[in-house]
């Protein structure tokens, strides 16, 4: 009982920090310039194909490949879709975003078929491994290490680097922070990068997960991880990664304890929880500060 | 080496904030600007230093026309304002406030927050310098502000009521702040203010704007007896 109680438990942060990942490379965004990127999961699915292409050879390769990837689409989309609507009003903007998205989505499908494909990747991570007489299995320790890591990494460049200053006092009042000297350009591009090191890192995790990659993937990883940060309080980037952490902690959590009969309805519960928490703190869990004082 | 607007005027649909509006900043010198509400001073400024375009006339630094140029290039070319509310970065401490200004003109972080000391510590703020900028007093977020505009090294300073809200006390620690800053530094300042004393005692030279209009510019003890400013702005009160 104890021990399967660990493994929901594991099972449960492991897919917590994916979201929390995802959220996070969305509330940066969000942050830099209020859009609402959906094109995110196009990031994640790039990665993923990339992963596909080079997966045979190496999976150093098949990382780097993901990280290279979505790094570069994510410039991409900024140079191309989003600096030309800079300043234009958030509605305009998360617009622009589902546009992106599909297009991409439906390029991916022209030029690939929407077909999934099976990608043995980090396959000797599906094996178990038992602590303390808990049976467990490796991935899962694997995500979650690597989530931790990149948390870490994203405070620590976000608190101790010249460019996470500037990045985290955009976020905060972006006029202002022009004002100051801050270059507007590099503060966003580099935003979008990290978006796209994010999202290659949660590609790699989630497709050694499933051992598939389509076009349609990562949509709904975004879309929950998206509420995550509704609820962890727009703008606010701790917010955001607790918001999705505790998003994706919840969905494995319903699914273990619903009765079988219920656990169809299992995002029905999620969403109901969510609208709960927005009547009870309509500015998230962790609001952002300064979000209602900007010029 | 003076920052200059000339002839400038700003409509808003069929108000006019600035007619015809000439007016020069030397380096050194404290300049006041002063008016009743609605006199066309914050638009001024918003025009001194980038956030507003002129309809008619231009902006000069040491004569480079400037006119149509972003808030950033005009804070780069060391044109630095502040705002009637402080807008501090509430999610960073005091310190990397500060900060922000110095990384903005491409120092690293180390020796932006040894600068940022620095300063924090001529305006008396050093011992808040790792609080968050949500923690500090009114006075204090004020001397903060000071203290982030000046990272900018600035030599033209423009301070929109920088004494508004504040305590007789604390409006005197700021007029010494500010001349502090004049000696330091060397810059140029111009002061929106409405504190008559203040004003009086702290500015080398007034410019007196009335609907938009220049009304008169002079030495203090010129405009305290100028009868068209009497009328109309001063009042009674001025004596």
């Amino acid at each position: 009982m104890m021990g399967q109680a660990i493994q929901v438990l594991v099972d449960a942060v492991s897919v917590g920090g994916l979201y929390a990942l995802t959220a996070l490379g969305i509330g940066l965004i969000f942050g830099v310039m209020r859009l609402i990127n959906f094109a995110h999961a196009q990031l994640i699915m790039i990665a993923g194909y990339a992963v596909l292409l080079f997966f045979a050879q190496s999976a150093a390769l098949a990382v780097l490949g993901a990280v290279v990837g979505a790094v570069l689409l994510a410039l991409l989309i900024e140079r191309t879709a989003f600096r030309p609507l800079r300043g234009a009003d958030p509605a305009t903007l998360l617009i622009a975003s589902f546009a992106v998205s599909f297009f991409i989505e439906k390029t991916m499908i022209m030029l690939v078929g929407s077909r999934p494909k099976g990608v043995d990747f980090l396959s000797a991570l599906a094996r178990q491994v038992e602590i303390a007489g808990v049976r467990l299995q490796l991935l899962q320790l694997v995500t979650i290490l690597v989530s931790v890591v990149l948390l870490v990494a994203t405070t620590w460049f976000l608190k101790s680097t010249r460019l996470g200053l500037e990045m985290r006092a955009a976020a905060e009042n972006f006029r202002m922070a022009e004002v100051l000297g801050i270059r507007a350009n590099r503060v966003i591009a580099t935003a979008f990068a990290i978006s796209g090191l994010l999202a290659a890192a949660v590609a790699c995790l989630f497709v050694a997960q499933t051992g598939l990659v389509q076009p349609r993937m990562g949509l709904q990883l975004v879309i929950i991880a998206f509420v995550g940060t509704v609820i962890g309080g727009l703008g606010s980037l701790p917010g955001a990664a607790f918001g999705g952490f505790l998003v994706g902690v919840a969905t494995i959590l319903l699914q273990a304890l619903l009765p079988p009969e219920l656990r169809v309805f299992r995002e029905a519960f999620l969403f109901l929880a969510v609208a709960v928490v927005l009547v009870v703190r309509p500015q998230g869990l962790i609001p952002a500060r300064g979000l209602k004082e900007r010029i | 080496m003076e920052l200059a607007a000339e002839r400038v005027s700003v409509r808003f649909g069929g108000l006019v904030a600035n007619d015809d509006v000439s007016l020069a900043i030397a380096p050194g010198e404290v300049l006041g600007l002063i008016g009743p509400n609605g006199a066309g001073k914050t638009t001024l400024v918003n025009i001194l230093s980038g956030f507003q375009r002129p309809h008619a006339g231009a902006i000069r630094l040491a004569g480079t026309e400037m006119t149509g140029r972003k808030p950033g290039a005009f804070a780069r070319a060391g044109i630095v304002r502040s705002f009637q509310a402080v807008r501090l970065f509430r999610g960073l401490t005091v310190s990397e406030n500060v900060e922000v200004g110095l990384v903005g003109r491409g120092l690293g972080r180390a020796e932006a927050r040894r600068r940022a000391l620095a300063l924090l510590a001529d305006f008396d703020l050093l011992h808040r310098a790792a609080q968050p900028a949500s923690a500090l007093s009114y006075g204090e977020e004020r001397r903060a502000g000071l203290a982030r505009a000046l990272a900018l090294e600035p030599r033209f300073l423009l301070l929109d009521e920088p004494a508004a809200g504040l305590a007789a006390a604390e409006a005197e620690e700021l007029k010494r702040a500010i001349l502090s800053i004049r000696e330091r530094h060397g810059c140029g300042i111009l002061v929106i203010e409405h504190n008559m004393a203040l004003v009086m005692s702290l500015c080398d030279r007034i410019h007196v704007l009335g609907g938009g209009r220049t009304i008169a510019s002079g030495r203090p003890d010129e405009i305290r007896a100028d009868p068209a400013v009497r009328t109309a702005y001063l009042g009674s009160t001025a004596a």
